[in-house]
């Protein structure tokens, strides 16, 4: 049991890494990568949020929306799966703003880290794909909890890794035109060719 | 009057493109890319939604608390979104297949968002509805310039119609299989941003470190020849 679930981490860490693989929140990933402090406390920030609102978004679909769930209250011909993205970004919305309230009142210090980054975090696509993935795969309950903590992981760990290459960059001479956006997309490119390699590899 | 409107609508498409200049809505470019067919219906479901989105979005503006607007807009946008993606799944479930989660990612597309935040909650609803447009064609020239280098290049089609008979099939173009993989995509648009700011040099970002210049060179003449 526990082999599976570390199976289903890795292969969301690595193989299908969300930032590097399956290309999502790049907005965000491009944009906070200049400086490894911030790139940090953003990814910390996206691992809570997608650790919170998947697990969330999977109990809502298996209980709610998937076909034949409202069958507990006496509806068991009812699909209600036309209205899940809008149900996903509001538990997202949701659970942000109660998180944010909560470290407010409870955590200030790390409330005063990630401050900023938490509304961000709402439009987020890394949040949305990771929950539209979950469906997708139909996970169940604990394997979606897995599920969240990878894609978190994974995420953090690419903007770390590229906010560093961007520092070290910035002693670098690079021609006019390609300097800043042009040069970030040209290594994202390469880490994501290097992320490729395990691709091959089957836990 | 209508100068103006003209401006709103061209102005996105290079000059101010949301992909390479205001980094928004990359996600989706990179994802979608290596086939033109879904390329274009992405690029037709996206400027769909980012002009209506736009357009209702202006009519209620003077009605939104501000302190609610974003969960506002995102109920606008995710309803259209919901039209769009049960539209696509009744008449080309193959293609919505291929797209799999990335229309429900329309939602986050920092595009729609960025626009209704900065022009529609401002503007009138006809401008922001052209506004919306404007951003949905920059958005698309970039998307469709991607699809058509890595389609062309990477299989030898366009469209799924050959345009270069590969090797494989007894022509004699061997494809840039490198291409078809979706990292290539971030290179592509690496170097368009580079084309584009080679003439548009307002939009070269400043360096945040310079070399100084090498102007101490050694003298010959001066030279003393110890013997």
């Amino acid at each position: 049991m526990f082999e599976h679930y570390l199976n289903i981490f890795l292969t969301t860490v690595f193989i299908e890494n969300i930032a590097l693989s399956v290309f999502l929140g790049m907005c965000t990933f491009i944009a906070i990568s200049k400086k490894i402090d911030a790139a940090f406390g953003l990814g910390i920030a996206v691992i809570v949020v997608c650790l919170i609102t998947v697990p969330l978004n999977n109990f809502i679909y298996n209980n709610v929306l998937r076909e034949g769930a409202l069958a507990w209250a006496g509806l068991p011909e009812a699909n209600l799966q036309f209205v899940g993205l809008i149900s996903y970004i509001g538990v997202i919305a949701a659970a942000v703003q109660i998180l944010e309230m909560f470290l407010d009142k409870f955590v200030p210090a790390l409330y005063n880290a990630l401050g900023v980054f938490l509304p961000l975090i709402t439009v987020n696509c890394a949040i949305l794909g990771a929950s539209l993935f979950m469906v997708e795969k139909d996970l169940k309950f604990g394997e979606s909890v897995v599920y969240g903590l990878g894609a978190g992981v994974g995420w953090e760990m690419a903007i770390v890794i590229l906010a560093g290459i961007r520092e070290k960059l910035k002693y670098a001479d690079i021609p006019e035109g390609l300097q800043g956006l042009g040069i970030t997309f040209i290594i994202v490119g390469l880490m994501s060719f290097g992320f490729m390699s395990f691709g091959g590899i089957s836990l | 009057m209508a100068n103006k409107y003209k401006e709103i609508l061209i102005k996105p498409i290079i000059a101010e493109n949301p992909i390479t200049l205001q980094i928004l809505g990359i996600c989706s470019a990179l994802a979608v890319t290596s086939n033109l067919t879904v390329t274009l219906i992405m690029c037709v479901a996206l400027t769909s939604v980012v002009s209506l989105s736009n357009l209702f979005i202006s009519i209620i503006r003077n009605h939104i608390p501000s302190s609610v607007r974003i969960i506002v807009q995102m109920t606008i946008i995710a309803s259209l979104v919901i039209v769009v993606d049960e539209l696509l799944k009744a008449y080309d479930y193959e293609t919505s297949k291929k797209l799999s989660v990335f229309v429900g990612l329309i939602i986050t597309n920092c595009i729609v968002m960025g626009r209704a935040e900065a022009f529609a909650m401002k503007e009138k609803p006809f401008p922001s509805f052209i506004d919306g447009l404007g951003n949905g064609l920059g958005y698309s020239f970039i998307l469709i310039v991607v699809a058509v280098i890595r389609e062309l290049f990477g299989a030898g089609t366009l469209m799924g119609v050959e345009i270069f008979p590969l090797v494989s099939n007894g022509g004699w173009y061997p494809a840039n299989n490198l291409l078809l993989l979706p990292p290539s995509s971030f290179i592509i648009i690496g170097l368009l941003i580079w084309v584009i700011r080679v003439f548009n040099k307002e939009q070269v970002e400043e360096k945040d470190f310079s070399l100084s210049k090498h102007d101490v060179s050694p003298n010959y003449e001066k030279r003393e020849i110890n013997v």
